[in-house]
């Protein structure tokens, strides 16, 4: 009886989560078909859904699996360069095959660089994986500048380092230009694709967790030892949220990527792995739909700051050290604790009255 | 190759220094303190300042009105930020000291413009150096003495002075040094004041080397600092100059022999190679778990 | 859960906060529109004779804050001067100027796009920065909003979008007319260059700049690159001296520039320094040392130092503005804003006047594509006399070639 009601509150917070991703989509589509939006919102809202996607899939590791990634960023451009590329070179196929198999491949590939940086990474502990992850998304960007694409009518020719060696024919057209990124890409992301693939991917991250195998992940991040007692492996189970997470942050690319027409792979850098890092954190650990709104208000907060100009990004600093402090010192939430309380007193007994 | 060796340990001395600040402030209150590069920005503009036209002071009084500046810049950032989060997550930590390097930044972009100010030359009057037929330039000779001596003070005292081995005592057990009648908050406070004081040195050391000052101008050798300290033993201090000197020779001949795209992942690369043979970095203590 | 529910509410209240400024800011809209009514009266009777008149909104979007943010400002306090210059006329026809920051991000920078057609921006000169201008300008090719770069100097920001023109130079022109400079009057035998490779700007000259010199039978004996982070050039210089260069080419920025000119100072390597316009605004790095740039070559469309009134006057009420001098990027973001109302100007003496106030940024964009690729259209500004444009959307303007004497410019 007891776990029946326990598996009920899972399923639903589950559904709370399909709820507001459902809700945030029709609200938006329905502004959107009736031209009530601005332009500045509409423009954000494929990637609001993306940064909502990162910021799910980081949670699984850093709230699920309880290991700090600071290079969450760099499975992203894995993704989204795959995605250019795959794009690029189905320019004959209808828009919306070439942009699912983009997604898929981006997502594979991202998943195969998981598992590569995985084998070393989740060998070390705490402070240490920490900063091993912000080296391999720091190395992942050098490569990516070192990555030269082209194609023409006999393929895709790739080059490291050095352009000339592309050897392409004089039709060729270069697609990745090392540090100067990608150009002319096919614009075929879609707000209804983006928000699909972030209920599949919610789908697949609260299955995982109400599964076996995700009890098996919060039982070694609670207590690693106790856990391998009983006969878990934690390098078979950290490697699979992290592979898993790899994959959906990859998907996440593509569908960024291929909704702008340029990318340069500077854009996935140290800021953006810390970017997601404050969504996760601020709607707390563990807490998807906290993922989901945190990331949903603070893609928009810049751009709703805009008014201040030139304060715009130290009002948005100051915003994040005040949240922070506010939310985790004892002290500080007594006192607001107290302050609601003796409003809600107030109210209620206005309300007598 | 000789050329590149010394221009390796010279970057690689300030490395050495700002890491110092980082693996302090680990050692003691845990917490990876992101704003520390923002700091060394800081310390760069105060010398800039106070050695332009209008103050037209000395170096050594520029220098030593950046270290104050930075050391009360320091103290008060912990006081206000980091303080009331001493017994919050280290994730809840990070993020402030994120949003905290974000403030810093933004804030010297509103007080002195996106302009790169030129770092004037304090050793003007010197010629470069001949050394065994490659010429290096003096101030990359003055980082390195000035690492050597820095070094040299600090060991001596965390392992002499009283406060200094409160400091050791902090980072080791908390709970005991409170018991041994050490104030913990004084010791903290203490760390934030040294690691940011060295801040100061280590920005006039870029500045005077690289001379171009922006508001950004901390934040990636802040990054490779830290990366510096993790590799040298987060906590060490013998650990961050050995972690930083070598950090800085590996850097500078990556891109002269192979490549200068990829000499950042080349040291991140190592990084990582050393982290799997010595999960806790070069000199970093072993710790053993308990069940 | 509580401490959960508070920081909603605590970020929930924030965004309410920014919701009401955003209110405000519809309002003061409105009020200017209402202000606008009143020149609109004004322009109907000045409507016929060919005049122009209304209110003209023109975006920016730059870099305004990060590490690109000195470009950016450049553009935009350029562009301010020229704006206030032309409202300061009283005539029936004026600016008014929005600026949106960046961040140098595509991302960002597509968002600024939308917020200036939030405001009903009309016409863009922008972006600053290339890559962002690649991801905006897709955009408004899309949407059919005129742009005009300041300083986006790539020919794929330009490639296939008839509404984009370029106010700078693009870059294979200036690679290869620094490699005839250099070739026309022997300046070196060897020469090493130096650039950014994750710069499209300083690779674009690079690599044209290296066919020309194979072409000539110029040597190059050292090339070397570095990245926007670099700040220790200790090897490139080197390279570039153990090589016997002669002749250092310099297709950057004047930031890098001034530390490599430091940085062959400090070593006691003596070559000489050949620049592009992106080395314009060395000499105003605040603290630097001018003496290290005694004898540094460049090619630029625009100096600081020329004598004509036209620049002597942009020169002048900039300084005094604020307090610097201005860089090229000032000087192509006043250039853009003129170039615009000089087009517009074009357009009204041929069609019997033309009323911009409240004309959609489509009806808009056709007209400045037709004045732009008309071939008797030409604009004049502090970076070139009698600029025309190609159907590309290139610029066809004049390069100087100065050399730094004594801490100035001199014409070479």
């Amino acid at each position: 009886m007891k776990k029946f009601s326990k598996a009920s509150t899972a399923s639903k917070k589950a559904f709370l989560n399909y709820g507001i991703v459902i809700a945030f989509f029709v609200i938006f589509q329905s502004l959107v078909s009736t031209g009530n939006i601005t332009s500045a919102l509409k423009g954000q809202l494929i990637p609001i859904a993306c940064y909502m996607i990162m910021a799910v899939s980081l949670n699984l590791v850093v709230g699920i699996s309880g290991e700090l990634s600071l290079g969450h960023a760099g499975f992203m451009s894995v993704g989204a360069f795959t995605a250019v590329i795959v794009s690029s070179a189905m320019a004959g196929s209808s828009d919306k095959g070439s942009l699912i198999v983009s997604i898929i491949v981006g997502a594979l590939i991202a998943a195969i660089a998981g598992f590569l940086i995985g084998i070393p990474v989740l060998r070390l502990n705490g402070d240490y994986l920490a900063i091993v992850t912000l080296a391999f998304g720091e190395i992942i960007k050098n490569i990516l500048n070192c990555l030269y694409v082209g194609i023409d009518e006999k393929g895709v020719h790739f080059a490291f380092n050095n352009p000339a060696a592309l050897a392409m024919s004089a039709e060729g057209k270069v697609i990745i230009n090392g540090p100067m990124g990608a150009v002319g890409i096919r614009k075929i992301s879609t707000f209804a694709a983006a928000i699909i693939l972030l209920l599949i991917i919610l789908i697949i991250i609260q299955n995982l967790v109400n599964s076996r195998t995700g009890r098996a992940i919060m039982a070694i991040r609670d207590n690693r030892i106790a856990a391998e007692s009983m006969g878990l492996s934690p390098m078979k189970y950290k490697m699979l949220a992290f592979t898993v997470s790899a994959a959906m942050a990859g998907a996440a690319g593509a569908v960024y990527a291929l909704n702008y027409s340029t990318l340069v792979p500077k854009k996935f850098d140290f800021n953006t792995s810390i970017l997601v890092l404050v969504f996760v954190v601020l709607g707390g650990i563990g807490n998807m739909t906290g993922s989901l709104l945190a990331a949903g208000v603070l893609v928009v907060l810049p751009e709703l700051l805009r008014k201040f100009s030139d304060y715009r990004m130290l009002v948005y600093a100051i915003v994040l050290i005040l949240v922070m402090l506010v939310t985790n010192n004892e002290k500080l939430k007594g006192k607001i604790d107290t302050f609601f309380k003796k409003l809600r007193m107030k109210i209620s007994k206005g309300g007598r009255k | 190759m000789l050329v590149h060796l010394i221009n390796g340990i010279s970057l690689g001395s300030i490395y050495a220094i700002i890491a110092l600040g980082y693996t302090m402030v680990y050692g003691i209150a845990k917490m990876l303190n992101f704003a520390h590069g923002d700091v060394i920005m800081i310390g760069g503009y105060v010398a800039f300042f106070a050695m332009s036209e209008g103050a037209g002071l000395p170096a050594p009084l520029a220098l030593l009105l950046a270290i104050i500046v930075c050391t009360i810049l320091g103290i008060t950032i912990e006081r206000l930020a980091y303080k009331p989060l001493r017994s919050a997550t280290s994730l809840a930590v990070l993020i402030t000291a994120i949003g905290m390097s974000y403030f810093l930044q933004n804030s010297a972009l509103l007080l002195w413009g996106a302009n790169p100010k030129a770092f004037p030359d304090m050793f003007k009057n010197a010629e470069a150096i001949e050394f065994f037929g490659a010429k290096i330039s003096p101030v990359a000779l003055v980082a390195i003495f000035a690492n050597i001596v820095i070094m040299v003070i600090l060991t001596l005292f965390t392992t002499r002075t009283k406060v200094g081995k409160a400091m050791r005592a902090v980072s080791e057990d908390k709970g005991a040094a409170t018991l041994m009648g050490i104030n913990v908050n004084f010791t903290i406070s203490l760390t934030f004041a040294i690691g940011s004081g060295l801040a100061a040195v280590a920005g006039v050391l870029l500045c005077s080397a690289y001379p171009t000052l922006m508001p950004t101008t901390g934040s990636l050798p802040g990054i490779k600092a830290f990366t510096a300290a993790v590799f040298g033993g987060i906590g060490s201090i013998p650990g961050a100059m050995i972690g930083g000197i070598l950090l800085g020779v590996i850097e500078i001949l990556a891109r002269a022999y192979i490549s200068s795209e990829l000499a950042d992942a080349i040291v991140f690369g190592v990084l990582i190679v050393v982290l799997i043979f010595r999960p806790t970095g070069l000199l970093g203590k072993q710790i053993h778990e308990k069940v | 859960m509580k401490k959960k529910l508070l920081s909603l509410i605590l970020t929930g209240a924030m965004v309410m906060a920014m919701a009401g400024c955003g209110n405000t800011g519809a309002e003061t809209g409105t009020v200017g529109t209402t202000e606008n009514a009143g020149t609109e009266e004004t322009a109907a009777a000045a409507a016929g004779d060919g005049a122009l008149t209304g209110t003209l909104k023109l975006g920016v979007i730059g870099p305004l804050t990060g590490g690109a943010a000195i470009y950016g400002n450049a553009v935009v306090n350029g562009a301010q001067i020229a704006v206030d210059e032309i409202n300061a006329l009283g005539g029936a026809f004026q600016i008014e100027l929005q600026a949106q920051d960046d961040e140098h991000d595509a991302e960002k920078s597509v968002n600024a796009y939308h917020q200036l057609q939030d405001w009903g921006v009309q016409a863009i000169a922008g972006t600053v920065t290339t890559t962002p201008c690649i991801a905006v300008s897709a955009e408004a090719n899309a949407d059919r909003v005129f742009m005009l770069t300041p300083s986006a100097s790539a020919t794929t920001v330009t490639d296939g979008k008839d509404n984009v023109f370029q106010l700078c130079f693009a870059d294979p022109n200036q690679g290869s007319a620094s490699a005839q400079y250099i070739f026309d009057n022997q300046l070196a035998t060897k020469v090493a260059v130096i650039y950014n490779n994750a710069d499209a700007y300083s690779t674009g000259i690079y690599q044209t700049f290296k066919a020309k010199a194979e072409e000539l039978g110029l040597e190059i004996v050292s090339e070397t690159t570095f990245t926007d982070d670099t700040t220790d050039f200790s090897v490139q210089v080197g390279d570039a001296q153990s090589n016997g260069a002669d002749l250092v080419f310099l297709p950057i920025y004047y930031t890098p520039a001034s530390l490599i000119l430091k940085q062959a100072d400090s070593i006691g390597y003596a070559p000489k320094f050949f620049g592009v316009d992106g080395m314009d605004g060395i000499l105003t790095i605040e603290g630097f040392d001018t003496s290290l740039a005694e004898g540094v070559m460049l090619l630029t469309p625009f100096s600081a130092d020329a004598t004509d009134d036209l620049t002597k006057n942009f020169v002048e009420k900039f300084t005094e503005k604020f307090g610097e001098v201005p860089s090229q990027f000032a000087a192509d973001g006043y250039d853009c804003a003129y170039a615009i109302k000089a087009a517009l100007e074009f357009y009204a003496a041929k069609n019997g006047g033309l009323d911009v106030t409240g004309m959609s940024a489509e009806e808009l964009c056709e007209i400045l594509i037709s004045v732009f690729t008309d071939p008797e259209f030409s604009a004049d500004g502090v970076t070139g006399l009698g600029m025309v444009w190609d159907a590309n959307g290139q610029v066809n303007k004049e390069p100087k070639a100065v050399v730094i004497k004594d801490g100035v410019y001199v014409g070479m």
